[in-house]
């Protein structure tokens, strides 16, 4: 059996890797949602914004490589204004700088569109890997990175649980597998790594961090700094368009217990011995 | 012309699960357009996949045969696909929801500039085309949704969405398919379990009490072992609970964990991600406690108290305990 995950970083471990990062902000959705009036999204208005969960592993993964090798990590992110709140919590974590894809041109896309954006921007500068989550979650696509894997024409690895970097310019990569299993595969760089939840203990931020991260840099780009046909990101260039949501419908439905903790914890047990005979 | 292309996934010669279940979903998407769906298979020595195929009612099983195949890697299996889709025009692929598919299937609609609709649980036909059904937010909403991008539209199928029992059979032709643009991007070194040392088989549990990120943290277990033990259950997990390392990797239910069936699920703090929904919803009885009424996990349950569960649970296991005692 091989030991990938959890092994200790060689020595060996390669030159300075630059790394991007491609991070998104979410909707804290713990606790109870409300329809938008137009019915398709929910009212994100009282909801508090936080970066995706898996894309708070990608960025800890990237600074821990980055960290070994001596490198850079850059963060990318597109949406709205408040998206600078997120992007100043990951330099608050360590990342160099930061990129904003700031255009109402880009409001509005979905997995194809953003990961072209995304893509556009990252090929401005020279990367060694772009690390970002598997999956949002909100949309919950799980495609952003493997497009922007496509339009950079770079190999990629979706579900990542362990990147060890080799010498020669490859990187060894643990990939999720479904049933509890791994595979362990080997990618030339550049490459972009769709990092799962659970790869690693994403830091927290320090005061220092905190205070250093007031003076880096976030760049705003739009659409046309990146020399994108405004018809070919956000809404206009995605390929998928949301008519409505709902709260899905209960299937059958549970048989709710009333009453304060003791009432229904007694009747629980009741039907658990009287219907269910397990105890 | 509706063309619906149903590509499968496959190991050891056999037919993935999900792979049955989007053949189901393909031949029914196929049908709402009036026509009849076609298999794509790509492997190397896949003849009995391409038996099995052949055994349903589809106008052809295109086959994709070539040592480049042995391996599934995404730039051999998008590389086919694209040069596929280019000779054959068809206007929808249908993909199993699965860690292989996933993971090429948005470069493909990059590459063929096609339409992505991922995780897809249901469709409707109506005059302007095909409404998709999706979970969004983990499954707390579902989202209806319209491709508005170029043909062909990619879909994948989420597990369960779809009965494999639903197949249509009948017969269908095997016919090669050209594997020369099969473009390898990735060396295969090996296959290893995810955890390490023994693995918990939670599969045998008659008793299953699951806990999920509403249990709040590692130190606030010890109510929740004491109601597995005054059940004689085994603790499992959803993922959150893993990923945040109060329990171990092992002990993880769903998609990416173990997929069990016991008599008694007991489900606490777990708000019902599909991905956790696929691991356990063919359990016997389902019990759950959770803070959020809304909660998924409730569409699935037998039984279900809206509450905090760490009030509900002692009272739980005194209740359960005191039924044992009187029971004698």
């Amino acid at each position: 059996m091989l030991a990938v995950r959890g092994e200790p970083p060689g020595d060996q471990e390669s030159a300075a890797m630059r790394i991007a990062v491609c991070v998104k902000q979410v909707p804290d959705t713990e606790g109870r949602l409300r329809l938008a009036a137009d019915g398709r999204w929910i009212d994100d208005e009282e909801l508090q914004m936080v970066v995706n969960e898996s894309d708070e592993y990608a960025l800890e993964e990237a600074l821990q490589i980055a960290e070994r090798t001596g490198g850079e990590v850059v963060v990318f992110g597109l949406g709205p204004a408040r998206v600078a709140e997120a992007l100043r919590k990951c330099l608050a974590l360590g990342a160099a700088r930061a990129v904003h894809l700031l255009d109402d041109a880009f409001a509005g896309g979905d997995a194809m569109s953003t990961g072209r954006a995304l893509a556009a921007a990252v090929a401005r500068e020279e990367f060694d890997l772009v690390l970002t989550g598997s999956q949002s979650d909100d949309d919950g696509f799980g495609a952003t990175g493997s497009v922007v894997a496509a339009c950079l024409g770079w190999p990629h690895a979706w579900l990542v649980m362990g990147v060890e970097i080799e010498d020669g310019g490859t990187a060894k990569v643990t990939r999720e597998m479904e049933s509890g299993m791994n595979e362990v595969l080997r990618l030339r760089l550049p490459a972009v790594l769709e990092i799962q939840a659970g790869i690693n203990n994403p830091r927290y931020a320090s005061l220092k961090g905190i205070m250093q991260a007031k003076r880096k840099e976030i760049a705003a780009v739009a659409a046309a700094d990146l020399g994108l046909d405004p018809g070919a990101v956000g809404a206009a260039g995605a390929t998928l368009e949301v008519l409505s949501v709902a709260f899905p419908a209960a299937v059958g439905g549970a048989q709710m217990l009333e009453g304060d903790a003791a009432t229904a914890a007694k009747a629980l047990a009741e039907a658990l011995q009287k219907e269910v005979g397990v105890i | 012309m509706a063309k619906v292309w149903i590509v499968v996934q496959h190991r050891d010669g056999k037919l993935h699960r999900m792979s049955r279940e989007a053949v189901a979903a393909g031949q029914a998407l196929a049908a709402a357009l009036g026509g009849r769906g076609e298999a794509v298979l790509l492997g190397s020595g896949v003849d009995a996949v391409a038996a099995a195929l052949a055994g349903y009612d589809l106008d052809a099983v295109h086959v994709a045969d070539a040592p480049a195949l042995a391996d599934y890697t995404p730039g051999g299996y998008a590389g086919v696909l694209a040069a596929a889709v280019a000779a054959h025009g068809p206007s929808h692929l249908v993909f199993a929801h699965t860690y292989q598919s996933v993971e090429y299937m948005a470069r493909l609609a990059h590459d063929v500039g096609g339409s992505l609709v991922p995780e897809i649980v249901s469709f409707e036909g109506d005059s302007e085309g095909i409404v998709w059904t999706r979970p969004v937010l983990g499954g707390k909403l579902t989202a209806r949704v319209r491709a508005t991008g170029p043909s062909p539209v990619l879909v994948s199928v989420q597990s369960g969405s779809f009965a494999a029992d639903d197949a249509v059979a009948g017969s269908a032709e095997p016919c090669p398919l050209d594997a020369s643009a099969a473009a390898v991007d990735r060396e295969i070194l090996g296959v290893e379990a995810a955890a390490e040392g023994e693995q918990i088989d939670l599969t045998a549990a008659e008793i299953i009490v699951a806990v999920g990120r509403g249990v709040g943290g590692a130190d606030k277990m010890g109510a929740v072992e004491e109601l597995a033990k005054a059940l004689g259950a085994e603790i499992g997990a959803s993922r959150p609970v893993i990923d945040g390392g109060w329990l171990e990797r092992d002990r993880q239910i769903g998609s990416s964990g173990q997929t069990v069936a016991p008599k008694l699920y007991v489900a606490l703090g777990i708000s019902g991600a599909i991905q956790h929904l696929v691991g356990m919803k063919g359990s016997g009885t389902i019990v759950a406690i959770n803070k959020d009424a809304g909660a998924p996990i409730f569409g699935v349950a037998r039984y279900g108290i809206a509450g905090d569960l760490h009030e509900v649970v002692p009272e739980l296991t005194a209740a359960i305990l005191a039924a044992k005692e009187a029971a004698g």
